[in-house]
């Protein structure tokens, strides 16, 4: 619609003026830069940057030495990265119950009984908290000589595991923390999309007799397919960006038994195991690579999306 | 409306779901209720391994009090302030710039730029630490509160070009064409046309960041190295470390790390779910 004028005689240079004939072509490029200056500086090129230093032995400070894919052979071999590893495929597959379980919330809720408002908004409170205040209630939780797991079990004369010492529960309990704010969020996502559920649908749904989990199912449901896929995007980044709750709750521990990549990365990059830069931004390439699956996804619908 | 509305069930359903609502409530926000009990409990209450009960004594204002004396917690919370409230003007002000650059003109790069940020918003922190970290040393912006401030404003930067972008694209088009025939000049076309149309944007997006950023943690270790420049989260841990088992402190803090962004919450409610849903109501 608004194409430059392209076309001038070297004679009108002087009249309508290089800036007014370009300005169409140069406004969008001005307003851009700042935006696109910071965040090329600080985001898109760290990105080649860390794949870059993955090919080299580096503590941060002195020389790099080139070791191609040295870093990459030794991960192979690397036992914590394979914890690692597994560890995040239970988060991404547990994580996802906060979609169900949100929608189950939403659902309950979705009511206009009086001060249902104030319910929705305490509902949705975990997610407004930090995942190191979060982090720090659920440790108290899980403590087996004055948690509220300690309380349960005792009431059942049973004795209390201790849960984030436990290797074999360590991460489930992180992940049950994890998940509270998580389901909050996929509840207010679904909360906005049943307001926009169309009323005359659900009238004809029920005049053919549809109801309950059948309404839900077949009605209800794909009409609900926004919000889903926002859910469902969120809440895999959150599970594969989880890091805060490891570092809160277990440092990674006992033993390594519920490292993720991302505090697997930090931990080698920055703490106890010595300043690995390179190791570590393999490892950070290794989960950039996994959720480059869902970002091409994600970007793929949104193209889709912005052809119609 | 689907549930069907419970005021069309019967009378005992009802009656159910009015006694049932505020339980299931108490279940869901039990762990905030017993941190808050805890953290107005008296040391002594600890000790004696009443956790969950009925406090013995009340002691808010003390515990409240011991966690500003005893602690650096004030510090803390100001660290906080300084990093969160200048990120989300920078972000927020260059996604508007950006954003209308990505709606309103009709260039080759418009689509493709927006996915860069789009992408960008979504890649994993680590991916970025190493070289963050680097950049920030050598600069000089290690270790500094601007350091910490530039890099959050350039990430969400990302996330708010996405919102603000999609925002004025619904604006009507032939409002900027016409002001165009007019002969007014592009930037005040964005400052007197767009701008105004765009404040729930801007009031959604400016509470949304300040929430994330103020409930960071990653980049906080990351970038900042001493005791006195931290923010409230990172600080919390730290507090977490020095009240060893005393637990009513801990409590104490941790609420008070947690409350600004649910003040936050309260008071722009509306524009916090626009933000978090990101459109998916229009959809």
């Amino acid at each position: 619609m608004s194409t430059p004028i392209t076309t001038t005689a070297p004679g009108e240079l002087q009249e309508p003026g290089w800036w007014k004939r370009n300005r169409i072509a140069l406004a969008p490029w001005l307003f851009l830069l700042p935006g696109l200056a910071l965040f090329t500086l600080y985001v898109i090129a760290p990105i080649f940057q860390s794949i870059w230093i993955s090919f080299f032995d580096w503590d941060g400070l002195g020389e790099k030495t080139w070791v191609g894919l040295g870093n990459y052979v030794e991960l192979m071999d690397d036992e914590r990265f394979y914890t690692s590893l597994k560890n995040n495929i239970i988060w991404l597959v547990l994580y996802m119950l906060a979609v169900p379980l949100g929608l189950a919330i939403a659902l309950f809720l979705n009511q206009t009984v009086p001060g249902m408002r104030l319910y929705k908004s305490l509902f949705f409170f975990p997610f407004v908290i930090s995942q190191v205040v979060v982090g720090l209630i659920f440790t108290w939780f899980y403590n087996p000589d004055f948690g509220i797991v300690g309380v349960i079990w005792e009431f059942f004369g049973a004795t209390p595991p201790a849960i984030l010492a436990d290797e074999d529960l360590v991460t489930y309990g992180i992940i049950f923390a994890g998940l509270w704010p998580q389901v909050a969020y996929c509840m207010i996502l679904y909360l906005t999309g049943l307001n926009n559920v169309s009323p005359d649908q659900i009238e004809a749904g029920r005049l053919d007799n549809a109801r309950g989990w059948k309404m839900l199912w077949y009605i209800i449901i794909p009409q609900l397919r926004p919000a889903t896929f926002i859910a469902v995007v969120v809440t895999v980044i959150g599970a594969l960006r989880s890091f805060d709750l490891i570092a809160i709750m277990t440092g990674g521990g006992p033993y390594g038994s519920s490292n993720v990549l991302a505090y697997y990365m930090y931990e080698t990059a920055l703490s106890e195991y010595g300043f690995r830069m390179g190791y570590g931004s393999a490892i950070a390439t290794v989960l950039f690579l996994i959720m480059l699956v869902y970002i091409s996804y994600f970007l793929w619908r949104m193209y889709q999306d912005e052809k119609n | 409306m689907f549930p069907r509305p419970i005021e069309h069930a019967s009378p005992a359903v009802r009656t159910g779901y009015q006694v049932f609502l505020p339980i299931a409530l108490l279940v869901w926000l039990l762990p905030l209720l017993a941190i808050f009990m805890t953290s107005i409990r008296p040391a002594a209450d600890i000790n004696v391994g009443n956790v969950f009960g009925w406090p013995s004594s009340f002691q808010l204002l003390e515990n409240y009090t011991a966690v500003f004396t005893q602690s650096k917690a004030l510090t803390y919370l100001w660290n906080s302030v300084k990093i969160t409230v200048p990120t989300a003007i920078l972000a927020v002000g260059l996604s508007c710039l950006g954003g209308y650059a990505l709606s309103s003109y009709r260039f080759k790069w418009a689509v493709p730029l927006f996915f860069v940020f789009v992408a960008g918003n979504f890649v994993p922190f680590q991916i970025l630490m190493v070289p963050v970290r680097d950049f920030s040393v050598q600069t000089g912006l290690y270790d500094t509160i601007t350091g910490l401030v530039l890099f959050h404003a350039a990430f969400q930067t990302g996330f708010c070009t996405l919102f603000m972008r999609n925002f004025m694209r619904a604006l009507p088009y032939e409002l900027i064409e016409s002001a165009r025939i007019e002969g007014v000049s592009e930037f005040k076309i964005f400052w007197h046309v767009v701008l105004p149309l765009v404040r729930p944007a801007i009031a959604a997006l400016s509470v949304l960041i300040f929430t994330f950023i103020w409930n960071d943690y990653f980049w906080a270790t990351v970038l900042i190295n001493g005791d006195d420049l931290l923010p409230i989260t990172a600080g919390v841990r730290s507090l977490n470390g020095q009240f060893v088992s005393q637990w009513q402190l801990v409590s104490a803090a941790s609420l008070l790390a947690a409350m600004p962004p649910v003040v936050m919450f309260f008071a722009m409610q509306k524009h916090f779910i626009a933000g978090l849903t990101l459109g998916a109501s229009k959809g």
